[in-house]
């Protein structure tokens, strides 16, 4: 057998960095074009309020919940290790600020975008992708019915639509959680726990939890739509783009969570 | 002068991944015709269907509709263009989140909002016309039978009444007595109606019985098409080891 040539032998290390680096950016120009793709046709008529509004309700009334049971929850157990931290050096009185504060910035979006892309985009890319298996999608097109319009574009709007209103109703909640155990187990004035919660909320906070919601919303339907859609290859492939929908709307949640508190705070 | 084709392919090539699957396939259709199609798994036929439909783009060669050009069209140009056609898939593909009535009307609804009892008086004419009544109008896809759900996408197929109706395998799955049920639920629909028919098949019982004439389709090739009632003494070496099933033979 010949010996491998030095040079190439050096070079596979990064050739093969490259083929993922290149690979990475193909699947994100794909995606873009599909986003792209479902915006420019989801302006022009016909368009389809009924799948609209059934969307809304599968995305966000079904999804209160569990939505509702994180929320609070994670309220009370935020407002249980601030109080817990804080009495090392006399600053349980912060429970109520930072419990407003930690909900209404970063845990109230963040984990109503966890919550639902686990319960949604799972469940789009499931559908569209069995759709595509058993030739649904071919027939809506045989049919005259374009399919980014018909299934796409109501699942985008909806979820855009319904998160932001999931994390008002998360927020709420988180708060009453953190507000029940400060009162009831922590021994906390009622009013004054108010109190102090209505000082520090913020209509800037709330302003980027709106922000942030919308953005994870547009993902989560992105991610179940997008890999519903590329599905190939019977249960199997329904299965893999299951498991990546849900992985990409992770990731995509968690980056732009990020980003967006970087550019509001850094 | 010579009439147009109904549907005209010449030279149409397809590859995908390297893997030709079409080879410069060349074929007419007459108006009025019923023609179909025979081939192994992976020669072709299908991916034929989907070329003429627009669902797949060919890499060369015509495809003319009614002497129209198809290859290239743009959507505005294939929605006008897809008016003209039905299709009944071999697994059926009727959605199966919505009830029996909705899927006979969606090519005319096309998924908009539209009176549900006017609608539902065309979806049970168009499911009488296959041999269901409207007990099953409420069902959904799932609560029918093989053979009722391929019923159900025929009267689909035909609601809008198109021109030209595709048959992807459709007796594909069903036992004999279901799968002539269906055979002479195309004849009719094809003499009744006057449609021009294309079916993609495997059985030969079938297409000896709903075409007029049969092609056969190896390697991306028409290697031999001419009148169903010699289907099996056509002295052509591929067709007669396909339709007599023998392993040997030219097709390996």
């Amino acid at each position: 057998m010949p010996a491998p040539k030095p040079a190439a032998a050096l070079l596979a290390p990064f050739a093969a960095i490259g083929r993922v680096v290149v690979a990475m950016f193909a699947g994100v120009g794909r995606i873009a074009i599909f986003a792209g793709r479902t915006i420019g046709r989801a302006v022009v008529p016909p368009y389809y309020p009924g799948r609209f509004l059934e969307q809304l309700a599968h995305i966000g009334w079904f999804s209160l919940p569990v939505v509702g049971l994180t929320a609070i929850f994670t309220g009370a157990a935020l407002a249980q290790q601030i109080y817990t931290a804080g009495s090392r050096f006399s600053a349980t009185s912060t429970v109520p600020a930072v419990v407003v504060i930690g909900m209404v910035r970063e845990l109230g979006p963040v984990l109503v975008g966890l919550m639902v892309a686990g319960r949604v985009s799972s469940a789009m890319a499931a559908e569209i992708g069995t759709m595509r298996v058993t030739e649904q999608l071919d027939a809506l097109a045989t049919l005259r019915t374009d399919s980014y319009r018909y299934l796409i574009a109501p699942r985008l709007l909806a979820a855009v639509v319904a998160l932001p209103l999931m994390v008002l109703a998360a927020n709420a909640i988180g708060i009453f959680g953190g507000w029940l155990l400060a009162v009831q187990k922590l021994h906390f004035n009622s009013a004054s726990y108010l109190a102090v919660t209505r000082k520090y909320m913020s209509s800037d906070d709330f302003e980027m939890a709106m922000v942030k919601a919308g953005v994870f919303g547009f993902f989560i339907a992105l991610m179940g739509c997008y890999h519903g859609y590329r599905t190939t290859g019977g249960a199997a492939g329904v299965g893999n783009a299951t498991r990546n929908a849900v992985v990409g709307a992770f990731v995509l949640i968690l980056a732009s969570n990020f980003l967006i508190t970087a550019m509001v705070f850094g | 002068m010579a009439t147009i084709p109904k549907i005209q392919l010449s030279d149409v090539t397809k590859q995908f991944a390297g893997n030709l699957v079409l080879d410069g396939l060349t074929l007419d259709v007459e108006r009025g015709e019923s023609l179909a199609i025979i081939g192994q798994s992976g020669s072709g036929k299908s991916v034929t269907l989907k070329c003429i439909l627009g669902l797949i783009t060919p890499d060369r060669g015509s495809i003319r509709v009614d002497g129209e050009e198809v290859v290239g069209l743009r959507s505005a140009g294939f929605d006008r263009m897809r008016a003209k056609f039905g299709m009944l898939f071999q697994g059926s593909a009727l959605f199966d989140s919505m009830p029996v009535w909705r899927n006979v009307t969606f090519g005319l609804t096309r998924g908009r909002q539209v009176s549900g009892s006017r609608m539902r008086a065309i979806a049970e004419e168009n499911l009488e016309r296959v041999g269901l009544d409207r007990r099953v109008l409420n069902l959904r896809p799932s609560e029918l039978s093989g053979g009722m759900q391929k019923r159900v996408a025929l009267a689909r197929a035909i609601a809008p009444r198109p021109e030209i109706i595709f048959f992807d395998e459709p007796t594909t799955g069903l036992d004999p007595i279901r799968a002539d049920v269906i055979n002479d639920l195309i004849v009719s629909l094809v003499e009744d109606l006057g449609v021009t028919a294309l079916t993609i098949t495997h059985d030969m019982a079938s297409a000896r019985k709903i075409a007029h004439r049969v092609a056969m389709l190896y390697q991306g090739k028409i290697v031999w098409i001419g009148p169903r009632d010699r289907l099996y003494d056509s002295g052509n070496p591929y067709v007669d080891q396909f339709v007599q099933g023998r392993a040997e033979g030219p097709i390996q």
